[in-house]
């Protein structure tokens, strides 16, 4: 089924946005102010929660849409929320399938992911737009710039800016952090905006600078290009998941991958996934 | 023998019983009944529609009306509680949070209109909104806002109503919630600096009044089984207290430094099984809070023997007014100056439970204190890692609960073989009876009067001046509950607190929970994906700890969980369940609405094509009404003895496989 929803899915289809930031950045009040203003306009909307933590026991705590109130009795919000951890593929696995699955289904859909260094990355390839809600004053930034994940993200808001000052000091932080990467390859320049989902403050800047990040991918043909580094993304996260990197290396690695996905188009990232495990674990079992 | 003479014996404490039910006529009978009885101080109950700001006619009302205590919607209901009571010498305490300026307000406004000089009222509200995030759950706004409310509060009430507290901290629900006793002093005292800093910031209280603020807070404490300790608990937060307002904020005067406090001793403890052992817990823990002079309460509410079954009937609540007759009048515990002072292990308790909450409460401020320790999940967190202690030392035996999990061989109680009849239950009439006379007052008003009433509470909330003047106009005026607390809704939001149930807390390494883990992981792997449960807590009800703790449990046991918090839609609940995909719903219901909510939940899930998820209920579940639950359809229905989480988890699965072989 997964594989007849890429393979039939229309470009460029519903914007598929990812928002991450630190745990308690603010990331699903503030969708849940996204929702009420697009469920104003009339677009429906879908939400995937995932939860990237892992714990030994492998169960998992799901209680984002706690802060998604407008979705109460509302057909046009959907919310899933799903644990990343010990499904065979990890959060690649879990987020592209999510997405294809709602973006056939819903008129937007959201991908709310705690950041936590690796989720970002993991993440990012995944969407059109990434969203990064900076907490204001808690020092996160400034690991996460160190981490070098500055270059990932295509919008920055500075959550719960009704606090005042400590938001204006991490939005000058981000700014002058911005201008430290190289964005040539895109020409975009990601915002770096304060929002409040408490007070309002940049909600529409915020939901104006996801359609301009929209139109700008489009035009400069940005997006074909970065649903095809999508689908490559989640066939190789999946299968590094599945098998490590040194499963990974009997297909060829990404370098590898990469090429036969590319001499294949019309064959889905669902489909490779099964082919490619396939292929692996015929390796594996022939002594290297 | 005796000295035919009295000794010299201090005055006692205030005794109360924390009660109101049905209706404002209803509760003034019982007030008044209570009153002939002994009782010296009123303790009202509210309803939870009252509590959380909705009339009585409100859809979200339905089933709560006049449950678990008196619904007030307006003026004439208060003036009604308290007929023929006299306002001016009665001590009133009211548990009402949230809507805290409203009732103060209609209190005010109903001794106006029988012509008693306010400043002469003497009583408290509770007025606490840290510990409702925390515990209790009848929040409606968002921190800021309501911290605002409170501070308003006590700027009013210092110079109009000179002799009220403004604020009761409480620390009692912490302990019901699981809070260690570090934890409740720490967390108190934190939320008593929110608190004064917030009143201090403000520009129309003076600093030269703040030890005359100060000197109006008061505290409301919990007295747990381990009464000894709870001795040294008292006198640790005697102690902290004066240190606090003396380096904090310059209090000079020690009367102003004085920690005083009301209790209602622990309920948490009190068991379903062999609930007659519960008035011996009652009695010692009455004991553990007046025996130090020194730390001795100013007020007492007891809680009934009957607690685990369902809510007291009259003859409940005076047994339990009676042991604090006993206490104070036969025995010769007033004629004695403090017992402990100069107890060496005392001594050590005290100064080992300030040092605990002392770093503790460091802590918090460190954060940034008590609202950013809310705001973060912090202390809710925390409270729930210590309730899972609780529950896996129940659990595993570590911690003895007579009757429940040890000596658990035992006659029938003579005192529950009554069945429904050993608890009170409220009258179903009593909801349509309420919500008529509430549309009777709409029609009695004058409309317009009501509307300018409320739009000088809009522009005072706007323009940031204090709320409670236009309240009492409002009050006057014939606003109702609902419509007050919509005015604040639309200037200051609604928030949806932290559940604390993301702790990371390591898995409990019993046999038994293995044994159960290795089961999902089995039952998992047939179904293709993790087992996925719906933890939903229906209604206005607040009770958590029941779906924190299973929840938490089911996570241990490796399910994916969806937890959402309290207060929830039917709608809501049925929403999630089908959105997410789960194999199984468990409903959590305390306050007794069980019957309407379950039932309505069930249907909704038919409707949405998902009537083949099972569902699960626990909670304050009366036999007769679980069969009614179990007829309905629901799988298992558990209570309170029920303590044994692993076993309702190894249940849990089996509700599932059941379902899953049915499909
Ligand atoms: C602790 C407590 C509180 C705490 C709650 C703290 C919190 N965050 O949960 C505080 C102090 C805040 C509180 C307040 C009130 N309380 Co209270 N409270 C209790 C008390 C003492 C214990 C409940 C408890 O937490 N037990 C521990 C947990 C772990 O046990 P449990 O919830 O029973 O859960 C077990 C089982 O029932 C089952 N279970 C429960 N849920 C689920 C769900 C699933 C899916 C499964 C499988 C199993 C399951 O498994 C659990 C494991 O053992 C009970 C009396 C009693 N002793 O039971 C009264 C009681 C529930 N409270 C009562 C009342 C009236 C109130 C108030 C409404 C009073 C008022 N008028 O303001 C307030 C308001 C609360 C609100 N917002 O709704 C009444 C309800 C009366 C009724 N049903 O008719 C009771 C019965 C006391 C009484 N006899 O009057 N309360
Ligand atoms: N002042 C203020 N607080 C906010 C705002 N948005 C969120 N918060 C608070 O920040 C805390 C975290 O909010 P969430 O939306 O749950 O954050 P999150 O990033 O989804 O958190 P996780 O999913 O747990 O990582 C809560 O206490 C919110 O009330 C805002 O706009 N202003
Ligand atoms: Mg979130």
């Amino acid at each position: 089924m997964l594989d007849a929803l890429e393979r039939n899915a229309p470009f460029p289809g519903a914007p598929r946005v990812g928002i991450t930031g630190a745990p308690g950045a603010g990331k699903s009040t503030l969708l849940d102010a996204l929702v009420r203003g697009l469920r104003a306009t009339g677009e429906t909307v879908a939400i995937a929660a995932i939860d990237p933590s892992s714990l030994t026991t492998g169960g998992a705590l799901l209680g984002d849409r706690i802060r998604v109130r407008s979705s109460g009795r509302d057909p046009g919000v959907f919310i899933r929320s799903m644990a990343a951890r010990d499904r065979l593929g990890g959060i690649s696995d879990v987020a592209w399938a999510g997405v294809t699955i709602l973006a056939a289904a819903f008129d937007r859909v959201f991908v709310e992911t705690v950041g936590v260094g690796q989720s970002e990355s993991d993440i990012a390839p995944l969407v059109d737009t990434l969203v990064y809600v900076a907490n204001p004053g808690s020092g996160d930034e400034l690991q996460y710039m160190k981490a070098g994940l500055l270059e990932l993200p295509d919008v920055f808001a500075v959550s719960k800016a009704d606090l005042g000052a400590s938001a204006d000091r991490t939005a000058s932080e981000l700014e002058s952090a911005r201008g430290l990467v190289d964005r040539a390859a895109t020409a975009w320049s990601p915002p770096v905006l304060r929002v409040s989902a408490r007070d309002g403050t940049g909600m529409a800047e915020l939901l104006a600078a996801l359609d301009a990040h929209r139109r700008h991918t489009l035009e400069a043909g940005l997006l074909e290009e970065r649903r095809r580094r999508g689908a490559r993304a989640h066939v190789v996260e999946s299968l590094r998941r599945r098998y490590g990197s040194h499963g990974l290396e009997r297909v060829g690695s990404a370098p590898g991958i990469d090429e036969r996905m590319s001499a294949e188009p019309q064959r889905t990232s669902f489909a490779w996934v099964e082919v490619l495990s396939r292929e692996i674990e015929d390796a594996l079992r022939k002594p290297a | 023998m005796s000295d035919p003479v009295a000794p010299k014996r201090d005055r006692p404490w205030v005794f109360r019983t924390y009660s109101g039910h049905s209706s404002a006529r209803a509760s003034n009978a019982l007030y008044r009944n209570n009153l002939g009885k002994g009782q010296t101080g009123l303790s009202v109950a509210f309803d939870l529609p009252t509590q959380t700001g909705f009339d009585s006619d409100h859809p979200l009302a339905r089933g709560e009306v006049g449950k678990v205590g008196v619904p007030v919607s307006h003026l004439d209901d208060m003036a009604l509680l308290f007929e023929d009571l006299p306002l001016d010498r009665m001590n009133t305490s009211m548990t009402i949070n949230a809507t805290a300026a409203w009732m103060l307000a209609l209190y005010v406004a109903a001794a106006e209109r029988s012509g008693v000089d306010p400043k002469l009222l003497q009583g408290t509200t509770q007025n606490d909104i840290v510990k409702e995030y925390l515990s209790r759950g009848t929040y409606i706004f968002p921190p800021g806002p309501s911290m605002r409310l409170i501070s308003d509060m006590v700027a009013y009430s210092v110079s109009a109503i000179p002799k009220w507290n403004p604020i009761n901290v409480c620390s009692y629900h912490l302990q019901e919630a699981g809070a260690t006793p570090a934890q409740e002093v720490a967390y108190a005292m934190a939320n008593a600096i929110a608190v004064l800093d917030a009143v201090r910031a403000r520009e129309d209280v003076p600093d030269s009044s703040i030890p005359q603020v100060v000197g109006r807070i008061s505290f409301f404490l919990n007295a747990g089984i381990r009464f000894v300790e709870e001795i040294c608990k008292g006198r640790a937060m005697t102690e902290l207290w004066d240190e606090i307002t003396r380096d904090r904020y310059g209090v000079e005067d020690p009367k102003l430094r004085r920690f005083r406090y009301g209790v209602q001793v622990n309920s948490l403890g009190l068991t379903e099984a062999q609930p007659e052992n519960n008035v011996i817990r009652i009695v010692l823990e009455a004991l553990g809070v007046t025996f130090s002079k020194n730390a001795r309460c100013r007020a007492l509410q007891l809680p009934a023997w009957n607690e685990a079954l369902g809510l007291p009937r009259p003859w409940d609540q005076q047994w339990s007014l009676r042991i604090q007759q006993i206490l104070a009048y036969e025995t010769d515990l007033l004629e004695y100056d403090d017992l402990f002072d100069g107890s060496r292990a005392v001594e050590a308790q005290t100064a080992e439970l300030k040092r605990a909450a002392r770093e503790e409460l460091d802590r918090v401020i460190e954060m940034g204190g008590a609202i950013a320790a809310v705001e973060n999940a912090y202390m809710k967190q925390q409270l729930v890692a210590s309730h899972t202690r609780r529950t896996r030392a129940i659990e595993s035996g570590d911690l003895t609960v007579v009757g429940v999990n040890a000596y658990t061989e035992a006659e029938e109680s003579p005192l529950t073989t009554g069945g429904a009849q050993s608890i009170l239950v409220v009258d179903e009439s009593a909801e349509r009876a309420q919500v008529e006379s509430l549309e009777a007052f709409r029609r009695r008003r004058n409309d317009a009067e009501v509307a300018a009433a409320l739009r000088g509470l809009s522009d005072a909330l706007a323009n940031g001046d204090n709320v409670v003047p236009p309240s009492i106009r409002a009050a006057h005026a014939g606003v109702t509950t609902g419509e007050w607390a919509d005015a604040l809704r639309v200037v200051f939001g609604e928030y949806r607190a932290p559940t604390g149930v993301g702790v990371r807390l390591a898995g409990d390494l019993s046999p038994e929970t293995e044994r159960v883990r290795e089961r999902v992981r089995g039952l998992s792997d047939e179904l293709g994906r993790p087992i996925k449960i719906l933890v939903g807590k229906p209604g206005l009800d607040g009770h958590s700890n029941g779906a924190e703790q299973i929840a938490v449990k089911a996570r241990d046991v490796g399910m994916e969980v969806v937890y959402e918090g309290i207060r929830l839609t039917p709608e809501e609940i049925v929403q999630s369940a089908r959105d997410e995909g789960v194999h199984v719903i468990g409903l959590s219901i305390l306050s007794g609405s069980h019957g309407v909510l379950v039932v309505d939940v069930m249907e909704r899930l038919r409707e949405a094509g998902a009537g083949d998820v099972p569902v699960v209920v626990g909670g304050i579940i009366p036999e007769v009404d679980a069969q009614k639950l179990r007829a309905a359809g629901v799988q298992r229905v558990y209570t309170p003895k029920d303590f044994d989480l692993t076993r309702i988890m190894g249940e849990i699965v089996d509700v599932v496989a059941e379902s899953c072989a049915a499909a």
